[in-house]
């Protein structure tokens, strides 16, 4: 079959690799229809995730049709489209019980930190990912979600991770009505946390990012204000005036390593590795929020320690919540909010590309090529 | 919170999931003690380990499911077995690790020609995209890697000299 496969720091290529098998009585194998690159996929193109191996498929948004069940499956059936959850969860461990389920503790031996992820290092549980033809999903019982008839299969992808992560990212900032929010970060995560910040009530929406193209499409999509930090001396100084000088009541972070706007940062996270990634944005949002007010981060950060002005949080008496999305706990209402059409997911493709042009995909999304937002991979059958 | 009132009609589904009762939220909304059992809840059935897998000594076994891609192999899979010995909490794992990804990089590329392919390393760092969207730079960069190239030969050759 048909796959990407890792080769190193900006390296990837489509492969043949061998077909998925069934490895659990709770495996299925999906046949891809859709997926996407996710930003946090760039985290890994650059080097950036321990333990991500050469040979290695990536690829945590995926949608398919189920082609084989393990001898347990007892929730989908061949045959039947699914949404899958880009967390791998296994419904019956504390966490999951819980509706933790990106932090189960039976998807992922390499890592207590962190639940199993679809192909996103060993670090992640070492699972191939759905930027394949073919899948091995465990646990079939517990994550794949049948999608309604209704839904265009492009909304359908999107809901297995960005608009949960940007739903979350709102709803762990514990927006009350009235509340005015920042974002940091006009990737499809941050697109989606502004645009759901609204459902919860907030008066007044920020995003702020460096990219013209994505604030233009954010102020547009979201409806809310965006700031270009780079004609901005001091984003939080500007941040503190347009507030009433008090900051923020809720940030969030929705860049994560990857973030620009510091050379200090740039250069000991991204280049030096001497962090796990740069922390730019994280800095931001605790030094701009008000007292008491919430620091919200979905952005992804690697397994060691950033650089981030952890006295202020004291001092200012910020709640700092954080956790992947529990993808499975948010579906049934985010399946209402598409279908009331509250949610347009889909209007933030921009992208489609056949995977066997996995290079140069990853290449415009890490660059930020042709107004790049939301790249989607079109396997070759689901093309027949 | 704002006093002022203010129309958000132009919002569709503005404020429909506010919920003042939402705290605390996500993630310990839905806390039920289940953690002072410690790890006694009943396990899937356990996937057989038909390969390698290296497993965090924060916890006593594998998990019971784990992807079997690219177990540890060569020089690189002996550092990630070395690494695997500190906790996640120590450097000794991580930096270990990072190195090991690199070490695996080198390791790709002598797979790949031991298996007669010569990996189109410009393809695989999507060179081609660069060309069409971003020619310019392309151009620039490759003026600016010929006007070096030419000025480092130029000084070896009147070292020489």
């Amino acid at each position: 079959m048909l796959a990407m496969n890792y080769r190193g720091p900006f390296r990837v290529r489509a492969d043949q690799k061998p077909y998925p098998e069934i490895l659990h009585p709770n495996d299925a194998i999906v046949r891809v229809t859709r997926s996407c690159i996710c930003g946090s996929d760039l985290h890994l193109y650059h080097g950036l995730v321990p333990d991500t191996r050469v040979g290695s498929t990536f690829g945590h948004e995926f949608i398919g049709v189920v082609e084989e069940v393990g001898p347990s499956v007892e929730n989908v059936k061949v045959g039947d489209t699914v949404l899958v959850p880009f967390n791998i969860a296994c419904g019956k461990c504390a966490f999951c019980k819980q509706e933790l389920y990106g932090n189960c503790h039976e998807s992922n031996p390499e890592a207590t930190a962190v639940g199993g992820i679809f192909g996103y290092s060993h670090t992640a549980g070492g699972f191939d990912g759905g930027q394949a033809e073919y899948v091995r999903v465990p646990y079939a019982d517990v994550g794949p979600t049948v999608i309604p008839d209704w839904m265009d299969p492009d909304d359908a992808v999107l809901l297995t991770d960005v608009v949960p992560t940007g739903y979350q990212a709102a709803e762990m900032g514990g927006i009350k009505k009235g509340d005015t929010v920042v974002v940091f970060g006009a990737g499809p995560v941050g697109i989606m946390a502004a645009k759901c910040s609204w459902l919860f009530g907030a008066a007044r929406v920020i995003v702020i990012d460096h990219l013209e193209y994505r604030l233009d499409f954010v102020r547009k999509y979201a409806q809310c204000e965006a700031y270009n930090f780079k004609s901005l001396e001091d984003p939080v100084l500007f941040l503190k005036k347009t507030t009433d000088w008090l900051g923020a009541d809720v940030c969030i972070d929705a860049v994560g390593g990857d973030a620009a706007g510091s050379a200090m940062q740039t250069i000991t996270g991204r280049k030096l590795m001497l962090q796990a990634g740069s922390a730019t944005a994280l800095h931001w949002a605790i030094n701009s929020v008000k007292k008491g007010g919430i620091v919200s981060i979905v952005g992804v950060y690697g397994p060691t320690d950033n650089l981030v002005p952890i006295g202020n949080v004291v001092n200012k008496g910020i709640t700092i919540r954080a956790n992947q999305a529990s993808v499975k706990r948010l579906l049934p209402r985010l399946i209402e909010q598409i279908k009331e059409g509250r949610l347009n997911p889909k209007e933030i493709i921009s992208h489609r590309v056949p995977l066997e042009e996995i290079s140069d995909a990853y290449h415009i999304f890490s660059a930020k090529l042709d107004n790049c937002i939301k790249p989607i991979l079109i396997p070759p059958l689901a093309r027949v | 919170m704002e006093t002022t009132e203010k129309d958000f009609s132009h919002i569709k589904g503005w404020g429909i999931d506010a919920d003042p009762e939402n705290e605390p939220t996500y993630p310990i909304k839905k806390y039920t003690g289940d953690d002072h059992n410690r790890i006694r809840w009943e396990r899937p059935p356990l996937q057989p380990a038909t390969v390698e897998v290296l497993h965090s000594n924060e916890r006593p076994g594998l998990s019971a499911v784990f992807g079997t891609v690219a177990p540890p192999s060569g020089l690189s899979g002996a550092i990630r077995r070395y690494a695997f010995k500190y906790s996640e909490s120590s450097y000794g794992h991580w930096l270990p690790l990072l190195l090991a990804d690199r070490v695996n990089v080198v390791e790709g590329i002598i797979d790949d020609l031991k298996q007669g392919h010569v990996p189109n390393i410009f393809a695989e760092k999507g060179w081609a995209a660069e060309w069409k969207y971003n020619r310019k730079a392309v151009v620039q960069k490759a003026a600016t890697a010929a006007i070096v190239t030419f000025v480092v030969l130029v000084s070896l050759n009147k070292k020489k000299k």
